[in-house]
């Protein structure tokens, strides 16, 4: 039975929470009241105490203290009531923008695709009767059945292969892996087979291929099921490398590389996969898109630039947060792309704001972090660096299992915020 | 080898029956391809100008490699000119295929002219891959090379049938290895799909007898590799018989056209030069067993001695196509050898397809080079 989450019931009519609605109602009511003449019988009510003694147990909760805890939560203040047009505007309860899992949009980015273009298809272990490893391709079997969605033996050599022929032949696959892990068994598929064929062949051969699958670290895996491969597949010329965070980042980056003629790689994060983020009407529409190789400003800031991708923007949102008490603005980059790597954006910021941090869950040496330092340094913004760029990475080391050992392993929001304190010299 | 009769057709003038000597080894097969075989006096006159072409063409890049204007990578076909021709013959150029890095003849007949394959090997812009891709890496329409990994092009062979299956125009995929690659895992793991799917794909294994230096006794536990495929049931075919390879591939091409699923091919077959051009080819096999083949098995002798017995044509007709040919590969080496460079403009072009211009670093941060596609 198909689950339809009440979000997406009410996003389709355009309906917002009742609770919404209500408190709207009662703050729409009391500002009318306010703004009656004095005397006026409703004005006397609000503040009325009853004579007598009160009964036993907990006092009964008035209209007085509703609509105070509403005021909180709306954030207005009684003295606003007399301009009605302001009040009306502030208590007004928005449609509530859609919460999509990260999984959903996944999920959903590949059934329109699949429904748009017949030419696509997803072949991986488990896709299809198990409804996907960890759930990403839920329902698409019972939609389009065994020649759309296809569940491979446990070869991924082979069926990465097959995938790039069908790719040659003029299908656009889905490869899924199910982890990054499992592609170092078809790594030469991917950059010998795929990557390659356009530029060896003048042009004459495209592979309209896409790759995707879970990428980095999990939560108690270990070391050979927790790498990033995000720097070995950002090294190769011919493959485009993308790497969501959000649901929004999900959608659009999976719908691009379907659409792409080229061989594209998404790098998703497991531990993502369940985290629901608002996605504005634009990003649910069939046809919304992101620009394969522009990064994103989440956050605006001017004092310090953190660059970072993946699971990792979450954590640099949430140092900043931290920061911000502080009085520490961070401009937060989320990179969405890292081949080929928007250096441009970066750059800009780093004029800005004079400083900064590279973020990465991957570990150090060749990495994401060190390509940007060395991209910015052979650039105009290195005239700009009050400090030297810093990397914040993964420890050098295989990933331990112990949860104390692991829980060391990536950047911690503590990490970030030490490296920013050190960055600006406080 | 000797034709059992000969009639006249009004379409195709004199057609001849030939009974072909040896019957094909079978796996899992009731039935093998038929032991007689047609040939038409067009078609016979067709495979000996397009063997001949392709034996010409190896022996002249044989002779620029030696000349250094063929650089790199060059492993070449002579010999083996039977297995290319008779598989063409016994599939449409609507069909598809792919084979591994020995693939000059593939290439042309497949629809690459000998212009094109001679310039892509000198690397010049006239190439059939503009010069960007070289001896390995030559692409024709429903072609897809041309591949440098040993066994990589099997798992894409099948990845082209299973197109094909999905598409559903009744297209098949012939995909080709050798007797070195049949030892590759990613083979197995493609036999394994491609019999659960039911893909339409004729894998062949041009068993030249040598996997580069190592001969197949001491490469692999069992030389019989048309019963490799296990639950796949395959044929072994006389790989220096034109019409043997023929036949064979008809056969093969119904069994997979009818949904039968894959079928495997062994064609025994010899290549009389090394495995590269930096490879003598004597060190581990003797001048005498080459002689021996190239007197007794000779593919293009062959086919001659046969039209010639049953005065299918005269001497001099085959004469004629001999100094055609001769010419054609000369004026191809012409080009070959004159046709400029291609431009350092077209550096970083078509790295990706269908794209909008884009930057590319050069060798220092200065350099800036444009990609277009």
């Amino acid at each position: 039975m198909d689950k339809i989450r009440n979000e997406q019931i009410r996003g389709t009519v355009k309906v917002e929470q009742f609770g919404d609605k209500a408190r709207e109602a009662r703050l729409r009511w009391f500002g009318r009241v306010l703004r009656r003449n004095r005397g006026y019988i409703g004005q006397r009510m609000l503040e009325m105490e009853l004579p007598g003694r009160r009964r036993r147990g907990r006092p009964q909760r008035r209209f007085m203290d509703v609509v105070k805890v509403d005021m909180e939560m709306v954030g207005v203040k009684v003295e606003e009531a007399v301009d009605r047009a302001r009040w009306r505007q502030m208590i007004h309860c928005d449609f509530q923008l859609l919460q999509v899992t990260v999984r959903d949009a996944l999920n959903q980015a590949m059934d329109e695709e699949l429904e748009r273009d017949e030419r696509v298809f997803l072949l991986g272990e488990e896709v299809a009767q198990y409804d996907g490893a960890y759930k990403v391709s839920r329902g698409l079997w019972k939609k389009y059945g065994d020649k759309r969605i296809i569940d491979t033996p446990i070869s991924e050599m082979g069926f990465a292969g097959i995938a790039v022929g069908a790719a040659m032949a003029g299908l656009r696959p889905i490869c899924e892996f199910m982890t990054f892990n499992f592609s170092m068994q078809a790594i030469d598929q991917v950059i010998n087979s795929a990557a390659k064929t356009c530029y060896m062949s003048a042009g004459l051969q495209a592979v309209p291929i896409v790759f995707r699958g879970p990428n980095g670290a999990s939560a108690g895996v270990a070391a050979q099921h927790s790498q990033c491969f995000a720097a070995w597949y950002g090294h190769c010329p011919g493959l485009k490398v993308v790497s969501p965070w959000n649901s929004e980042d999900a959608r659009g980056l999976l719908k691009s590389a379907i659409r792409d003629d080229n061989p594209v790689v998404v790098l998703e994060n497991e531990l993502m996969y369940g985290v629901a983020f608002e996605v504005s009407e634009q990003g649910l529409s069939k046809d919304f898109t992101i620009p394969i190789g522009k990064a994103k400003v989440e956050r605006p800031g001017n004092h310090v630039t953190l660059v970072s991708h993946s699971r990792m923007v979450g954590h640099c949102l949430d140092a900043a947060a931290v920061l911000a008490k502080e009085g520490i603005e961070c401009e937060v980059i989320n990179l969405r792309t890292i081949r080929p790597l928007d250096v441009e954006t970066i750059e800009a910021s780093v004029v800005k704001t004079n400083h900064l941090i590279t973020v990465e869950g991957g570990w150090p040496q060749f990495g994401v972090g060190a390509e940007i330092c060395a991209r910015i340094m052979e650039g105009p913004a290195f005239n700009y660096l009050d400090a030297p760029v810093i990397r914040v990475t993964g420890v050098d080391i295989p990933m331990p299992y112990a949860k104390i050992l692991e829980d060391n392993s990536t950047p911690q929001i503590k990490d970030i915020i030490f490296s920013v304190k050190k960055t600006l010299n406080m | 080898i000797y034709h059992l009769e000969h009639r006249r057709d009004h379409v195709n003038g004199i057609i001849f029956f030939f009974s072909l000597s040896k019957k094909c080894d079978l796996h899992k097969l009731e039935e093998g391809p038929p032991v007689q075989a047609v040939l038409t006096r067009e078609e016979g006159l067709q495979y000996y100008r397009t063997m001949q072409i392709m034996r010409r063409m190896e022996l002249k890049a044989d002779q620029l490699y030696k000349q250094k204007i063929i650089r790199g990578f060059c492993h070449l076909y002579d010999g083996q000119e039977a297995c290319a021709v008779g598989i063409e013959a016994g599939i449409n150029l609507t069909d598809h295929l792919i084979t591994a890095y020995r693939a000059h003849g593939y290439t042309l007949t497949r629809g690459g002219t000998v212009r094109e394959i001679m310039a892509e090997l000198t690397g010049r812009r006239g190439g059939i891959a503009k010069g960007k891709g070289g001896s390995m890496h030559m692409y024709a329409k429903n072609f897809y090379g041309g591949n440098g990994i040993v066994g990589a092009q099997v798992p894409l062979g099948a990845g082209v049938a299973l197109a094909c299956k999905y598409q559903g125009k009744n297209e098949l995929c012939v995909c080709l290895y050798g007797d070195g690659a049949a030892n590759q895992g990613q083979i197995f793991e493609t036999y394994n799909m491609a019999s659960l799917w039911k893909l339409p794909c004729i894998f062949i294994c041009e068993n030249n007898r040598y996997g580069m230096g190592t001969s197949v006794e001491r490469a692999a536990a069992s030389t019989d590799y048309y019963k490799r495929g296990d639950f796949i049931p395959g044929l072994r075919v006389d790989g220096m018989d034109i019409l043997c390879v023929r036949e064979a591939t008809k056969f093969a091409a119904d069994h997979c056209r009818s949904g039968k699923g894959p079928i495997i091919m062994e064609l025994q077959t010899y290549r009389y030069h090394g495995h590269s051009m930096s490879d003598p080819g004597i060190s581990y096999r003797t001048r005498e067993e080459i002689q021996e083949v190239r007197s007794k098995s000779d593919p293009i002798s062959m086919l001659k001695d046969r039209m010639l017995n049953n005065n299918m044509a005269s001497v001099e007709e085959l004469k004629e196509i001999d100094v055609e040919v001769r010419k054609e590969i000369e004026d191809a080496a012409q080009f070959a050898t004159t046709d400029p460079e291609p431009p350092l403009e077209d550096l970083c072009n078509h790295i990706f397809h269908n794209e909008p211009p884009l930057e590319v670093r050069g060798t220092n941060p200065w350099v800036k080079l444009k990609s277009v596609s």
